[in-house]
């Protein structure tokens, strides 16, 4: 089947097979902005176009680099291409009548107003600590009702298990297993950040369906 | 004595602080932190400014490297 002929009717169908349609109608509602489309970034926007979230937003300064397809959602292809680029085009294969935007900039504390005003969730998907921790208050002061899932800990090839989803605050949500960084020999590798990932991209999954508990 | 808690532990104070000096005294990384005092995000900016005080409930999440 070309993805030319498929309409947008067909995959909504598709999705309500699977998901039922009172749910779907809440998927297709949804708004969530995702800063940072590495390891988790990536796997969290493939996860959330897959069951058909009506709008996504996704920021990021870099392109695409070799070193970066040991994880992250890019082909051969993509290396060189602006992440913010190369992820839309890969994600309207999946499904062509989503609303995706990008912004292809660095977020700083001064950008995060304007940048994140217009979605419900932000998910924090950066891979510098200090981006992070930059990105979480910054969201959190000047957003309090908005919900923020963010990720820490998730390097290397240490049980599955460690990772978690805990509630910090009624509006922010913490994934990983809070401790272990890159390191020599254990490095972020595709296995762990995708468990990490998809913890965030559950959590999202779960605020948009109305559950606010991990 | 101020007793306070942080990320869950009973800690005590011989004198008052502020957030800065004890996150400082604690070896945290100001740069890689968020911290929520009594159940809502303290902003960076009133870390000097917030002294701890009796039966204050803090958690500091601490950001590591990965994404």
């Amino acid at each position: 089947m070309r993805d030319t002929i498929v309409s947008k009717e067909d995959i909504h169908e598709a999705l309500v097979i699977r998901h039922s349609e009172e749910v779907q109608k809440r998927l297709e509602a949804g708004r969530v902005a995702i800063a940072g489309l590495g390891g988790l970034g990536s796997n969290v926007a493939f996860a959330l176009t897959r069951i058909g979230v009506g709008h996504l937003h996704l920021v990021d300064f870099d392109v695409v680099d070799l070193t970066n397809l040991n994880r992250q959602q890019y082909f051969l292809e993509h290396v060189g291409m602006p992440k913010t680029e190369a992820l839309k085009s890969e994600l309207l294969r999946i499904n062509p009548y989503l609303d995706i935007v990008t912004d292809q900039v660095r977020v700083t504390e001064e950008n995060i107003e304007m940048l994140f005003n217009n979605e419900d969730i932000i998910c924090e998907a950066f891979d510098v600590p200090e981006c992070k921790a930059m990105l979480v208050n910054g969201v959190l002061e000047h957003f309090p009702e908005k919900k923020l899932v963010s990720a820490s800990g998730m390097a290397g090839f240490e049980s599955s298990n460690l990772i978690h989803t805990r509630r910090v605050l009624p509006n922010f949500y913490l994934c990983g297993d809070e401790v272990t960084e890159p390191a020599y020999a254990r490095g972020l590798m595709a296995p762990r950040v995708a468990i990490c990932a998809a913890h965030e991209a559950n959590m999202i999954t779960r605020l948009l369906l109305g559950e606010e508990c991990v | 004595m101020i007793q306070i808690t942080v990320n869950g532990s009973k800690v005590e104070l011989e004198n008052p602080v502020t957030v800065t000096e004890f996150l400082t005294s604690r070896n945290y990384t100001l740069t890689r932190i968020a911290v929520e005092l009594n159940g809502a995000i303290l902003p960076k900016s009133a870390y000097s400014a917030t002294t701890l005080t009796e039966a204050d409930t803090m958690e500091v999440v601490t950001f590591v490297g990965g994404g």
